[in-house]
């Protein structure tokens, strides 16, 4: 293969990867934030202890966890049939990569809010901050660096995940290293997409580390 | 000003606080001395109910707080302000950022918030810092944030838990300077917890010593030095214990520029020799305590005429 029989190829798989992951992080923040607040909110010592519910989200959180995430994207066609109405195609495969990403960045949101001390969590109730002040004003500005540092994690494993979605037709630079890199031996856009993926992970990598560390006054 | 009666707390099987009273008066700078694990820093965090205590009431300022919903607690915390050993300041926001939080959460507006953290930066000798990180601060100087952050509601009550036990001693005479002048110029009312004696010397007007999660003395510094065997005059004069046999422990409090010692011996046929010693200033007062042997055959005239000269004088057996 050509460069000029590549480049189309490549760049509409680029696109629909960026789409893919674009759209499945905002979801992926927008569910997992919450999540990752209420289980250290709710845990035993948190801001409102509710242990039995703490229970059952954390299990909930465990499940979706546990599940491969391939094995995941099959298990929950029916879901994502009923949230987008069809399961082919690079709209439908955000549904499963926001539900397999929301576990696993709820749980890196838990660990980044953990690192914020009880000392400045406490010197706010004494001042009299409420609790929604308290997890607005301390816990997420707090942990920022941390927050930004797991949705880099995040992302990453989300551009891992879409390939596995371009193989079910998902579309982007999985789906691509399939037809081609492995059904019909183009072994030089195999080596090509390849570069790529490495070249996008650790420009996004690099992004990620640099803005953690410029919120970071430690 | 605070009141606390009765206060219970229990971990488990540890039992952190066992019935503890405090009244701390209006204006003064009441001290809780005592070892870690001694209870010191539960009751502190039982004044603010940042622990709720499981038995007894806490009034600060005439306000019942164990009685209040969390709304209302919220607001009464508002006139509390409170420091801590390790500063506590949010990496996440300057100087000025530190300060205006709590006049955030009383929803100043924000010209308003701007002038009052000026002000509190210039009442803790940090104007011109307001921009600077935590992280570029000194520990002194973070404690004056924190501070300047526990002013901003101009509170009737500071509390302060441990604030200068992360300090060296140069820093911490200075932090206690400038709590000494806050109380004297804002008339502000200060209880603090330490494990330190010389922070209760130089700034307390009043002490509770705790043990074990119950108060085992307290009351002013003036008056617990005047009462005999009590555990403060022990603690800040510390003599060889137990006294030997035959000697005499005298504590002077108040008798500053009359020269007692020298006139015992001239009045009496007794010689007199020191066995140890010290004098201290406390609560603005001079005081002193004089371990000696008294021999001659007046001596029990000459103990006579010290008690009667305002002396505390114990025999040892």
């Amino acid at each position: 293969m050509t460069w000029e029989e590549m480049l189309p190829l490549l760049w509409p798989a680029t696109v629909e990867t960026a789409q893919m992951v674009g759209w499945s992080t905002l979801f992926t923040v927008l569910f997992g934030l919450p999540i990752g607040v209420a289980l250290v909110v709710l845990d035993r010592g948190g801001l409102r202890p509710a242990p039995a519910l703490r229970a059952v989200l954390g299990f909930v959180v465990n499940i979706g966890r546990s599940l491969p995430f391939i094995v995941l994207m099959i298990a929950i066609i029916p879901f994502t049939r009923l949230v987008v109405g069809t399961t082919i195609g690079t709209a439908a495969f955000v549904v499963p990569l926001t539900v397999g990403a929301v576990p696993f960045f709820a749980r890196l949101v838990e660990t980044a809010l953990r690192e914020v001390g009880t000392d400045v969590v406490q010197a706010a109730q004494a001042m009299g901050a409420s609790r929604a002040t308290v997890v607005r004003k301390v816990l997420l500005p707090e942990a920022l660096p941390g927050l930004v540092a797991g949705l880099t994690v995040t992302v990453v494993a989300l551009i891992g995940y879409s390939a596995m979605a371009g193989t079910l037709g998902g579309g982007g630079l999985g789906d691509l290293a399939v037809r081609y890199g492995y059904q019909r031996f183009e072994t030089l856009l195999m080596i090509v997409t390849v570069v790529l993926l490495i070249v996008i992970v650790q420009l996004l990598q690099s992004l990620g580390d640099w803005v953690a560390r410029r919120l970071s006054h430690k | 000003m605070i009141q606390a009666s009765g206060l219970r707390k229990q971990y488990g099987d540890v039992v952190a606080l066992d019935g503890v009273d405090l009244d701390v008066r209006e204006g003064e700078i009441f001290g809780v001395l005592g070892q870690s694990g001694a209870g010191k820093s539960t009751l502190l965090r039982c004044v603010n109910l940042l622990e709720r205590p499981d038995a007894g009431t806490v009034t600060v300022a005439g306000q019942n707080l164990t009685a209040l919903r969390e709304a209302e607690l919220n607001q009464a915390r508002r006139r509390i302000g409170m420091i801590h050993q390790h500063f506590a300041l949010l990496s996440s926001r300057t100087v000025a950022g530190n300060v205006a939080f709590p006049l955030e959460i009383m929803g100043v507006p924000r010209a308003e918030r701007e002038r009052r953290v000026g002000e509190l930066l210039e009442l803790v000798g940090l104007e011109g810092r307001g921009g600077h990180r935590p992280y570029q601060l000194s520990g002194g100087q973070k404690q004056r944030v924190g501070i300047a952050r526990a002013l901003a509601g101009n509170p009737a009550v500071l509390l302060s838990d441990e604030a200068t036990s992360a300090l060296d001693p140069a820093t911490t005479q200075q932090i206690l300077a400038l709590l000494k002048r806050l109380n004297a110029e804002l008339g502000l009312t200060i209880l603090l917890i330490t494990h330190e004696m010389n922070v209760v010397k130089s700034v307390c007007d009043s002490v509770a010593i705790m043990t074990g999660g119950r108060v085992e003395e307290s009351g002013t510094i003036a008056d617990l030095v005047r009462t005999p065997g009590s555990r403060l005059t022990r603690e800040i004069f510390p003599l060889p214990e137990p006294a030997p046999a035959g000697s005499v422990t005298l504590t002077f409090a108040g008798q500053a520029g009359r020269p007692v010692v020298s006139e015992v011996v001239r009045k009496f046929d007794v010689d007199l020799s020191i066995l140890g010693g010290s004098i201290e200033e406390l609560a603005g007062d001079s005081v002193g305590r004089l371990r000696v042997a008294l021999e001659g055959a007046d001596a029990g005239a000459a103990l006579a005429y010290l008690r009667a000269s305002g002396l505390i004088v114990e025999e040892a057996a």
